[in-house]
């Protein structure tokens, strides 16, 4: 007992100690940028401010996070490392498994009209189009990726490069030739694809961080082309009011022959709100479904198989170049769909919503999710965007911090930031067990330890 | 040839800069086999250190003296960034290490986005300029009325770039230091059976590359005058750029590698379209990674089954 409890106050000195040598780390690191403030003043002259408040509610912050990190979280884990690793499965994560997908769909399904008895008729066209639609948009990108870098294996960073072309494709045919929503949807997919056949064709030869380099120069590059030639896309202004999709013909408008003239109901904007969010629901499920389906086709083994070994997967007499090619195609059409979807939502489009930080958050997701499973890269992608959606609407932390505080501006910092505290809670994504595509006689899961994903 | 000797001199001054950060790229990427992603970022936030620290010197403690003042700037630039990395690399690089490939690059890209967020909310997301620190040029000679000139500022970039290239030179070549560090990039497990601490000349290649990054931040404001925390991709791109065209792993590589970048980057602008300046750089990159992945310096990468 005598000895228990010298123990724990070694523990508690050294806690103290580490607690302060970190609190002087952060007030170091720290000092430069948060403790001054470059601030121009009326004269166009830069000047510094202090802010020692700030600085030092921050250093303090830091040392007591680290106290009860070493005081409670690491007696906790260090307890739960002596207990042996319970090999069965817990009856309700089965269970849990076992009916997520179901609920989930249906729940998607439902939640137009979960939000419209909730917040009201007015508010609802917000909730279904920041969060519904747009976190749609980022679940379908990622399932469309996943398929590039989940299942094939091929670190895509430029797979905004894709986006871009569906949503230019679509901008462009609608407004020059008029074309519907309905065929320029496939056809943005068909150019997408076509782009991504193009640029698949001369990284065949690379592999892992080199080819992540790589897409990450040419979605740059297509950037670029997108800003300086003005003449097709309008630079940085963008096009603006690009033709938006109807009702199998009845457009979304105010008119007689509007939406709502012709169902009797009063004109409202929810009914295109929510018209584009099952529209974007049913692209998503198609995504998933299709991808389900490839992977039982020889094509989606060829890709896991490329995957897990490429030069096992040569000798075996697969043709890699058309594996990685209908991989980088596939995955570029799905960017297609998505992207004329976004320019048919948005009526306007410009080069800045296609930056190198959007491909970054699309694979982030799919990382996070766990490369190759579905479930794993959706939940990703409602937590990162829906998480970030979310930090528009905190308004009552004006009430706490006083009204110049600005809950948004700390969106992509507190992004950032969980992108690394996820990656090193669970380095192999959030769900990190797979299933087999194929089994002899009975299916077995297949723990993170066993495969080495994105070898590429 | 006016025209021409004038490109050289820039672009030698703008290659210089990548050559600098590109030794972070090339240093990390040889030892644990990583692309640090945030390193661009890094040279971003130790600009900024730099601003603030000149700030400190001429607005509130009145230092007259440039010289002196760029010197200071130099050293807490280094200083601090050298924390700053040695702290990213414990909290997001390590515990990943030995985790698979892809952890630490999204680690790295997630680092990216908080630092240049972090500046953003912290300094504000406007173009920081000061008024140039150093003035004056040397005219070398005038033809056809286009003087050629060597600005101060260029010189002040080629020497100490120089003085630094070889102080990390010896510090590499020559000590107990750069000896641990050679022997963990050939082989960390054996690096450690024979006594040397594999962890911490990780993080003391960690340190070293974000003071070169730091002198190229310092060098980079005392050029152009101006910052934002938008800063650090576009030049973090092309420094990685520059070390792939040496040859990923090789440090004299990197140097050259930054150079060339620098001049293709330069020659580019003033001879063919300076709108497209960026592409030339980043087809460089695809170029080189498709035709010649192991660069000009570097060692064929092997594969084994």
């Amino acid at each position: 007992m005598a000895a228990g409890a010298h123990h724990q106050r070694v523990d508690v000195a050294r806690a103290i100690r580490d607690a302060a040598i970190t609190g002087l780390l952060a007030f170091g690191l720290f000092l430069p940028l948060v403790g001054f403030e470059t601030i121009t003043n009326i004269r166009n002259e830069l000047v510094l401010a202090t802010r020692w408040p700030l600085l030092l509610a921050i250093a303090a912050l830091v040392a007591l996070g680290r106290l009860s990190y070493s005081l409670l979280i690491e007696p906790w884990l260090a307890r739960r490392a002596l207990q042996p690793p319970s090999t069965a499965i817990p009856e309700w994560r089965l269970k849990f498994g076992k009916w997520f997908i179901p609920f989930a769909i249906g729940f998607m399904v439902a939640y137009p009209a979960i939000v419209i008895t909730t917040a009201g008729f007015g508010r609802a066209v917000k909730w279904i189009d920041n969060f519904g639609i747009q976190v749609l948009i980022y679940v379908m990108l990622g399932w469309g990726l996943n398929i590039v870098v989940g299942l094939a294996g091929l670190l895509d960073l430029g797979y905004v490069a894709f986006y871009a072309v569906g949503a230019y494709s679509y901008a462009l045919l609608a407004k020059t030739f008029g074309f519907s929503f309905w065929i320029l949807l496939p056809l943005a997919g068909v150019l997408a694809s076509f782009w991504g056949i193009l640029l698949g064709f001369p990284v065949l030869r690379l592999r892992g961080d080199y080819l992540a380099i790589v897409t990450l120069a040419f979605g740059e590059i297509i950037r670029i082309v997108l800003i300086n030639w003005v003449d097709l896309t309008n630079g940085y202004a963008g096009i603006t009011s690009i033709p938006r999709p109807t009702f199998f013909g009845i457009p979304f408008t105010a008119n007689d022959d509007g939406f709502a003239a012709v169902f009797g109901l009063e004109f409202s904007p929810i009914y295109r709100t929510i018209f584009l969010y099952y529209l974007i629901l049913g692209l998503a499920l198609l995504t998933a479904f299709v991808t389900l389906r490839l992977r039982r086709l020889p094509v989606g083994r060829a890709w896991e198989a490329l995957r897990e070994d490429e030069i096992a997967c040569r000798s075996l007499g697969i043709n890699t170049t058309n594996t990685k090619l209908t991989a980088f195609a596939m995955g570029a059409m799905f960017a297609g769909f998505a992207g004329s979807f976004f320019a048919a939502r948005q009526g306007f489009i410009s080069p800045d919503s296609f930056t190198f930080l959007e491909s970054a958050t699309i694979l982030s997701m799919v990382v996070l999710g766990g490369m190759g499973s579905q479930v794993g890269v959706a939940i990703a992608a409602v937590v990162m965007i829906g998480g970030t959606e979310i930090m528009r609407e905190l308004d009552f932390l004006k009430l706490i911090f006083g009204p110049a505080f600005d809950p948004t501006q700390y969106r992509m910092l507190l992004f950032g930031f969980a992108m690394v505290l996820i990656m090193i809670w669970r380095p192999r994504g959030l769900i990190s067990t797979r299933e087999p595509s194929l089994v002899l006689k009975e299916r077995k899961v297949i723990t993170a330890d066993l495969i080495k994903q994105g070898r590429g | 040839m006016e025209v021409f000797l004038q490109q050289l001199i820039n672009g030698i001054t703008l290659g210089s800069i990548y050559g600098l950060i590109a030794i972070g790229y090339t240093m990390v990427f040889g030892i644990i086999g990583m692309v640090n992603f945030a390193h661009g970022d890094v040279f971003m936030v130790s600009a900024f250190i730099a601003l603030v620290a000149y700030l400190i010197l001429v607005t509130v403690l009145g230092i007259s003296s440039i010289v002196l003042a760029l010197f200071i700037v130099l050293l807490v630039a280094m200083l601090f960034t050298s924390v700053v990395n040695w702290t990213i690399e414990r909290l997001a690089y390590r515990p990943l290490r030995g985790s698979f490939r892809l952890a630490p690059l999204i680690s790295a890209i997630g680092m990216s986005i908080f630092l240049s967020n972090f500046v953003q909310v912290t300094q504000g997301p406007r173009n920081k300029s000061i008024p140039p620190m150093v003035q004056g040029e040397f005219v070398l000679f005038t033809q056809n009325d286009y003087p050629v000139t060597l600005s101060f500022k260029q010189l002040i970039i080629w020497v100490v770039t120089a003085a630094m290239l070889g102080c990390f030179w010896y510090l590499v070549a020559k000590t107990r230091l750069g000896r641990a560090q050679r022997a963990c990039e050939q082989d960390q497990k054996m690096a450690a059976l024979v006594g040397v601490d594999v962890d911490r000349t990780v993080s003391t290649t960690f340190v070293i590359a974000a003071a070169l990054a730091a002198v190229a931040g310092t060098m980079y404001l005392m050029y152009y005058g101006v910052v934002s925390f938008a800063d650090g991709f576009v030049p973090g791109v092309k420094a990685f750029t520059a070390a792939v065209l040496g040859g990923i792993g090789s440090l004299p590589g990197a140097v050259i590698g930054g150079i060339l970048i620098g001049l293709i980057e330069t020659f580019w602008s003033a001879y063919f379209s300076i709108d497209y300046k960026d592409v030339a750089a980043f087809s460089v990159l695809a170029i080189t990674l498709i035709f010649l992945p192991q660069g000009l310096f570097g060692r064929p990468d092997v594969e084994k089954v």
